[in-house]
């Protein structure tokens, strides 16, 4: 088999994308913010699990939401089973 | 607490999918599953565009961006060229979606399985085109709203049967999969990486603008879809086929058809049907 190179990032015929797209801020879609209620949060982590943006990080004990990209979308408040995620609309977060 | 799924992210925020997209959960779930010595071959789908446009991309791993009907030969193409280049470690996943595996990917589809080419091949199902603005496809059901499908009455036709077209193909490692069972289906992914020889994932995605659903009730909606009997969650290794979550007691169909807007127009006579027909395919 004959050897073959890997092309240099260079050669014109390889587009690579060599960025994340986490350059997009895409929490500016959000018209409703989630947020933790600390005292009531259990820990269990569903939110991080179930996010589609995967922004919800982990810590040793109440995730935190990265706002930069949370859309909003509300899986979290649907899903967390103490129900202690608030949803209310932008504004008057 | 630890996590009951893997940490580690290979998909990144500040993806272009719509808001409650659960085609990006089943992604950070792949991608979970798969670990980092993954790459990707997208063929026109949802993934294509909210995969980010170059230079930029969601995805930690080298992604190919291929033509709706080449998927799976495209990924076959991937995985040859790095076995010559000595790297056997590195999986191939192809990910399309419903239209392009049950319809227009098809043949590619069957000629890999029919070979046993050593790839993953993964179908996110979210049941039409929904990309280019919700076109029946043929993993519509039978009686949703589509764009193409107007009206009383909705898509005429049943939901193709792709996983006996697929299992038709004797192939060594085949399994089912919705994200509201994250476990259940990270584990999948990992148990196909183990596997040599050419693997299916078939994901039911919910796809809020175009099932007519809050983005809210996305994992619910994945839920319901197990709950209900409409998807059953398996896996066939061997030829030996398992369930793996068994439900109970099924709730009714309407629980999950109410949730959506493109069964509105569904007459309590077509829902009384699609409920016998999910009863008799339990009782089978």
């Amino acid at each position: 088999m004959p050897e073959l190179e890997a092309p240099a990032p260079s050669d014109p015929r390889v587009i690579v994308s060599g960025r994340s797209t986490a350059e997009n801020l895409t929490g500016n879609w959000r018209t409703l913010r989630p947020s933790i209620d600390a005292a009531r949060c259990t820990g269990c982590l569903i939110c991080w699990k179930y996010c589609p943006e995967a922004c919800v990080a982990l810590t040793e004990k109440v995730p935190v939401i990265d706002y930069s990209y949370c859309k909003g979308c509300g899986i979290c408040v649907e899903e967390c089973p103490t129900r202690c995620i608030g949803f209310a609309p932008e504004e008057a977060a | 607490m630890k996590p009951s799924i893997a940490e580690e992210e290979l998909m990144s925020p500040g993806h272009l999918a719509c808001q409650g997209c659960s085609a990006t959960i089943s992604m950070r779930y792949a991608l979970k599953g798969l670990g980092r010595e993954t790459a990707v071959v997208l063929p026109a789908c949802c993934w294509t565009v909210l995969a980010g446009p170059a230079p930029r991309s969601a995805l930690g791993v080298p992604v190919l961006h291929t033509a709706f009907a080449s998927a799976a030969a495209a990924a076959c193409g991937v995985k040859a060229g790095l076995l010559a280049r000595g790297d056997s470690r590195t999986q191939v996943m192809a990910w399309a979606g419903d239209g392009g595996t049950f319809d227009i990917g098809l043949q590619a589809l069957s000629g890999a399985a029919d070979r046993d080419e050593d790839i993953l091949y993964v179908c996110y199902d979210n049941e039409a085109y929904m990309n280019t603005g919700i076109q029946r496809s043929g993993g519509t059901p039978q009686g949703a709203w589509t764009m193409t499908t107007p009206g009383q009455g909705g898509s005429r036709r049943p939901k193709k049967d792709l996983d006996a077209i697929v299992l038709a193909h004797h192939i060594p490692y085949f399994a089912t999969a919705t994200p509201a069972y994250a476990e259940d289906m990270v584990r999948k992914f990992q148990k196909a990486r183990s596997i040599k020889g050419f693997r299916f994932i078939h994901v039911l995605s919910p796809c809020p603008p175009g099932w007519k659903s809050e983005p809210a009730d996305s994992i619910k909606l994945s839920r319901l879809a197990v709950q209900t009997g409409l998807f059953r969650l398996y896996e066939v290794e061997g030829g030996r086929s398992r369930l793996n979550v068994p439900v109970a007691k099924r709730k009714p169909v309407g629980e999950y058809l109410r949730l959506q807007g493109r069964f509105r127009a569904m007459t309590p006579q077509e829902e009384a049907r699609l409920q016998r027909r999910v009863d008799e395919a339990w009782s089978a």
